[in-house]
């Protein structure tokens, strides 16, 4: 297929993945500012969603105070953030109609609707918290059902495996970050544990990553910070965990491999993240420290993505 | 100006037989049942995505053309005489390139005046002595068709370039056929679908003698800024081609090669929507970022085949245009079947100073516009906006030609205040392979929507229709 055909499907799913993330980010932050200050302790989660959404700084550029109004506008609705919602539904409409060829008309209908509605229903924003949760729940539907027109209507072919890629590379990348900025809740520090204010942060996590009822099932425990560790990272059968995120990664760049008769850089590249994470074990990771290790596995991931761009897309 | 022919209520009133179902059909169905199958479609469209941006409009960048819901109806009989004049006219169109970049026999016969070349900016030199796979120089060409009366069809103009539409002519057949079953199963209506078929065909039977023997075929775009955009897409879907940019490709050693995942692939056949002037920063406007550099070069060499040819504007020029029923018997020795609009050239003075005591009654058209674009429609025009005109035209004649205010035929259209004759026209796409020339039965109808308005033109307020020719 055309390079850039790849490419356009490849940032595409991008696109969409992340409008989901920041939506929940947001849906999770407005769930945890909720509470009664004793609950939730001084940090300003605000602040925290700009950080995991990784856009803190360009924030700071256009507002003075990371309050509600502020994040959920910039997050959401702002056309100077390239990582806005609105702009990650424009940029993903954008890419669908350089593509369109390649979509199946379901994807297409799903991304062309999500933009009007886009446009006739949230051209001026929210004005409450009611209408902030319903564009949430809006957001979130136009991603289940973008990915799952894309599943069951798509030839499984690169153009196929291309988007999922962009789909695995983002999401790994979204929950790296959630872990980046809160592993300080996640450390096993005697004294706090089981205190109100850090159980409502790993709720807010989990939440977030859409995983708080998959913990339950996966350890039928109370929860406790090592688990959602484990969990998010080196847990296999959560789709938002690195490891799910990188068994796909690597499935989806061998059939690829396959299907063109040639393994290259970003093949092995992958495999060797994937089996990092095959091997680490929670205490190792501990030990070592969970901040160097996500912020390793960010830049490893972030480079995976340069290599596919140089391999297959330009 | 004389009433219009009505192609449902004939003159007098009578109803025509091919409307005959349709009238009964209309008489049964409610007026609100029409309006709501109406506002259907729209959302349909708008679902769709088939929009088209208007140049200048920054407000509306995605417009829908607004589409009628009932459908023109011609009888085989009406098509058969049609079809036949379209195919002359055609093959007429692809000699006269031949010979205009070869040998040039009509020139020297003196049917057209060699200035009328030679200084035309649509002229392209670099097509000289140049030869094209089986002399196929227009393999899509969109003719404009209107009716006068019950007998004549007449053409309007010859678009030859990269002439766009057929997406409405292919999507108008399945919206009506969602929407209104039932009618269809009352007639028995000619099926458009095969146009993407008989397209792919035309265009691989061109390939170049160095392509494989599964030539590969892609679309060229402008991109997604482009008004046909969606159509391209469109296109290159139903043919299962690739829809490239001019930065998809690349010229190696004069061959054509697009940029994929699995490396650098050969294409041999290119159905470009992008016009020759920026087909080839090398060649043509050097500001070009949407061709390809060297494209040119191995189009040169045999390796690749456009289409069109490059260079076809020659033969859809508005001041050709007069001359094509001399051009149709020169080349074919044969009386054209389809008549042309009769024609003053403002560059001959007889005619100019005609036009210039008529202007009141002519429609006044560049010779180089298109789209509805600076164009004078005398009847129509203020006295202020005539006199503006008269100035234009007498400082450059040899820019315009006129035409009588023709009274184009009507069909039913849907409309505030119910169903209403509006005018219409129609563009058939005529496909030439290396060994047929094919028309899919119909066409795109465009209709004027404002009353009593004769501009059909997208960017200028009309819609569209679908067109049904009845197989008897």
């Amino acid at each position: 297929m055309l390079s850039r055909t790849a490419e356009n499907l490849y940032w595409l799913a991008r696109y969409v993945e992340r409008a989901e993330y920041i939506a929940r980010t947001i849906d999770a932050t407005l769930r945890v500012t909720a509470l009664p200050a004793a609950y939730i302790g001084k940090t300003n989660e605000w602040e925290s969603a700009l950080l995991t959404a990784g856009v803190s700084a360009s924030f700071y550029e256009a507002y003075q105070e990371a309050n509600e109004q502020n994040v959920v506008e910039y997050l959401a609705f702002s056309p100077s953030n390239p990582s806005s919602i609105k702009n990650c539904i424009e940029a993903a409409r954008l890419n669908s109609r350089s593509v369109r060829t390649a979509l199946t008309s379901e994807m297409w209908d799903t991304i062309n609707s999500a933009w009007i509605e886009l446009q006739e229903v949230w051209g001026k924003g929210t004005s409450s918290r009611e209408e902030l949760a319903r564009f949430l729940r809006f957001v979130q539907e136009t991603s289940l059902r973008f990915d799952g027109s894309a599943y069951r209507t798509m030839l499984r072919n690169d153009a196929y495996w291309f988007s999922r890629l962009g789909l695995h590379l983002e999401r790994a990348d979204n929950t790296a970050r959630i872990l980046d900025v809160k592993y300080h809740v996640l450390l096993p520090e005697e004294e706090h544990v089981g205190g109100p204010l850090d159980y409502y942060q790993w709720t807010s996590i989990l939440r977030s990553v859409s995983a708080l009822t998959a913990y339950h099932w996966v350890y039928r425990e109370t929860l406790k910070p090592w688990l959602i560790a484990d969990l998010l990272i080196l847990n296999d059968t959560l789709p938002r965990s690195l490891a799910s995120c990188y068994s796909n990664l690597v499935r989806n760049l061998d059939q690829i491999g396959v299907a063109y008769g040639r393994q290259g850089a970003s093949q092995r590249h992958a495999r060797g993240v994937r089996n990092r994470l095959e091997h680490s074990h929670m205490d190792d990771i501990f030990q070592h420290g969970v901040h160097e290790f996500i912020q390793e596995f960010i830049s490893d991931n972030a480079r995976l993505g340069e290599i596919i761009t140089r391999q297959y897309l330009i | 100006m004389a009433a219009a022919f009505d192609e449902m209520n004939g003159p007098g009133g009578d109803l025509r037989p091919a409307y005959r179902e349709l009238s009964r059909w209309l008489k049964e169905t409610p007026p609100d049942a029409l309006e709501y199958r109406r506002q259907e479609a729209e959302l349909l469209f708008r679902r769709i995505g088939i929009t088209f941006a208007v140049y200048g409009d920054a407000e509306a960048q995605e417009r829908l053309i607004p589409f009628d819901v009932i459908p023109r109806i011609m009888s085989a009989k009406e098509w058969a005489t049609l079809e036949k004049g379209l195919k002359q006219r055609v093959r007429a169109l692809n000699m006269f390139l031949r010979d205009i970049y070869h040998g040039r026999d009509i020139l020297r016969a003196n049917i057209i005046p060699d200035d009328l070349i030679f200084q035309n900016p649509v002229f392209r030199p670099e097509m000289n002595g140049q030869s094209v796979p089986h002399d196929v120089y227009v393999h899509i060409a969109g003719i404009d068709i209107v009716r006068v009366d019950a007998d004549n069809f007449i053409v309007l103009e010859d678009n030859a370039r990269t002439p766009s539409g057929v997406s409405y002519m292919l999507e108008n057949r399945e919206i009506m056929m969602r929407l209104f079953p039932d009618l269809f199963a009352r007639h028995r209506v000619a099926p458009v679908e095969r146009y993407p078929d008989e397209l792919l065909s035309a265009l691989r039977s061109v390939a170049p003698i160095s392509a494989s023997a599964e030539p590969t075929v892609a679309l060229m775009t402008p991109g997604v800024y482009n008004s046909a955009y969606y159509e391209h897409s469109f296109l290159a879907d139903k043919l299962g081609i690739e829809l490239v940019e001019g930065r998809d490709l690349i010229v190696k050693n004069d061959e054509v090669f697009m940029r994929t995942t699995e490396g650098l692939k050969r294409v041999d056949v290119i159905y470009r929507r992008v016009d020759d002037d920026f087909l080839d920063p090398l060649t043509f406007r050097p500001d070009s970022a949407l061709g390809v550099p060297g494209l040119m070069s191995a189009y040169a060499a045999g390796n690749i085949t456009l289409a069109n040819a490059v260079g076809t504007g020659i033969a859809d020029d508005k001041a050709i245009y007069s001359y094509m029923p001399e051009v149709v018997k020169f080349y074919l020795g044969e009386e054209p079947i389809l008549k042309n609009v009769p024609t003053w050239r403002c560059r001959e003075p007889k005619d100019l100073s005609y036009v210039l005591d008529n202007l009141s009654d002519l429609v006044v058209k560049e010779v180089h516009g298109s789209g509805g674009y600076g164009m004078l429609i005398g009847p129509a025009a203020t006295k202020a906006t005539i006199e503006a005109f008269r100035d234009k035209l007498k400082r450059e004649p040899e820019g315009f030609i006129a035409q009588p205010t023709l009274a184009l035929s009507t069909c039913p259209t849907c409309t505030a205040s119910g169903l209403a004759p509006r005018h219409v026209d129609l563009r058939p796409f005529v496909l030439t392979g290396s060994r047929h020339v094919t028309i899919v039965p119909g066409g795109l109808t465009r209709v004027a929507l404002k009353e009593g308005s004769l501009v059909v033109n997208s960017s200028q307020g009309g819609g569209t229709k679908d067109t049904w020719i009845l197989d008897e």
